[in-house]
């Protein structure tokens, strides 16, 4: 039972990505081409909000569920990876449209070929692994 | 009922989105989907070829299981909560979009061109689903989070890494659609 909490959490991400349109190739397209406002909003809104429930949560010191201070967790430095890991991203997400959140819930409105960019999206990550030690960082 | 089966506008997506990353963070978590990708290695047996897929991947159900659940909300979001509106796109989108032979832009979620069985089943339409994925799993990897991990969630811890990571994406992404997408879908 303790799993369900985040099935819920999931089911609600997956309906807010699906209307919010985020999850659409042509949403995509049209964020990289400046075209319209609407995915710049809806990260643009989002980042905002995350930033300043995150000061709250940190300057008040919200506890977590289980009890303990809510801490967050830093991500890794470094100049190379961060830009060239980002740029060969941003290549796949805007051929494919969808990003690693996405490409399951697309699975689920029905649209199956989806599984192959899910399976070459694993396989990615896979060879990444296997490389890491060769790449720099 | 209405505005909830007609499309969400970004101020009402944009601010439920924060609310799914605070929740999780509520629960102790962090907010990331790329790393269901690394824990599906480590289940499939990746350890065995590299060091990286070597860990606890059992701690890490949880967010598999909010995937999981994210694929039911896909189905529930189109089965009961849609009217099957177009998608609003901008005009100038769409005529970009009719140049490069895409019939109908927005009239669906995604554009038959590209993932329609009769397209992927083909040499061309196969190279760039397995292409796109496997760019986005490697570069999601490499820069160690993905638009979740790094543009909504690190961004909101301020975290510089984060915003390089951002800065990444979107050369790559303005590449792709401005200069190689052009490339792959000519008339």
């Amino acid at each position: 039972m303790k799993f369900l909490k985040y099935l819920l959490v999931g089911i609600f991400f997956g309906i807010v990505l699906v209307k919010s349109e985020a999850v659409s190739w042509y949403r995509i397209y049209e964020m990289f081409k400046f075209q319209s406002f609407h995915m710049y909003g809806i990260i643009g809104s989002s980042v905002s909000l995350g930033v300043l429930f995150i000061w709250l949560i940190k300057k008040l010191g919200v506890k977590s569920i289980k009890g303990e201070k809510i801490k967050t967790v830093p991500k890794e430095k470094g100049l190379t990876r961060n830009l060239l890991g980002g740029a060969i991203f941003g290549l796949g997400w805007a051929l494919a449209g969808t990003c690693p959140g996405p490409m399951f819930v697309l699975v689920g409105t029905g649209v199956f070929s989806m599984l192959i960019v899910i399976a070459a999206a694993i396989l990615g990550t896979f060879i990444y692994g296997v490389l890491k030690n060769k790449l720099p960082h | 009922m209405e505005l909830v089966l007609a499309p969400w506008p970004w101020y009402i997506s944009g601010p439920l989105i924060t609310l799914v990353m605070l929740i999780l963070i509520y629960f102790g978590k962090t907010f990331g989907m790329s790393s269901n990708l690394k824990t599906l290695c480590s289940i499939g047996g990746a350890g065995k070829y590299a060091d990286f897929f070597k860990y606890d991947w059992k701690a890490h159900r949880w967010n598999l299981v909010v995937v999981l659940g994210a694929i039911i909300g896909g189905f529930l979001a189109v089965q009961f909560l849609s009217d099957g509106s177009p998608i609003n796109l901008s005009g100038n989108t769409i005529e970009d979009l009719e140049i490069l032979g895409f019939q109908d832009p927005g009239n669906a979620l995604l554009p038959s061109e590209i993932f329609s069985w009769d397209v992927v089943l083909g040499i061309k339409g196969m190279a760039v689903l397995i292409i796109a994925g496997f760019l986005v799993g490697f570069g999601t990897r490499y820069a160690g989070g993905c638009t979740s991990g790094h543009a909504i969630y690190g961004l909101s811890n301020l975290q510089k890494p984060s915003l390089i990571a951002v800065v990444g994406f979107f050369i790559g992404g303005l590449i792709m659609t401005h200069f190689i997408l052009p490339l792959i879908f000519t008339v």
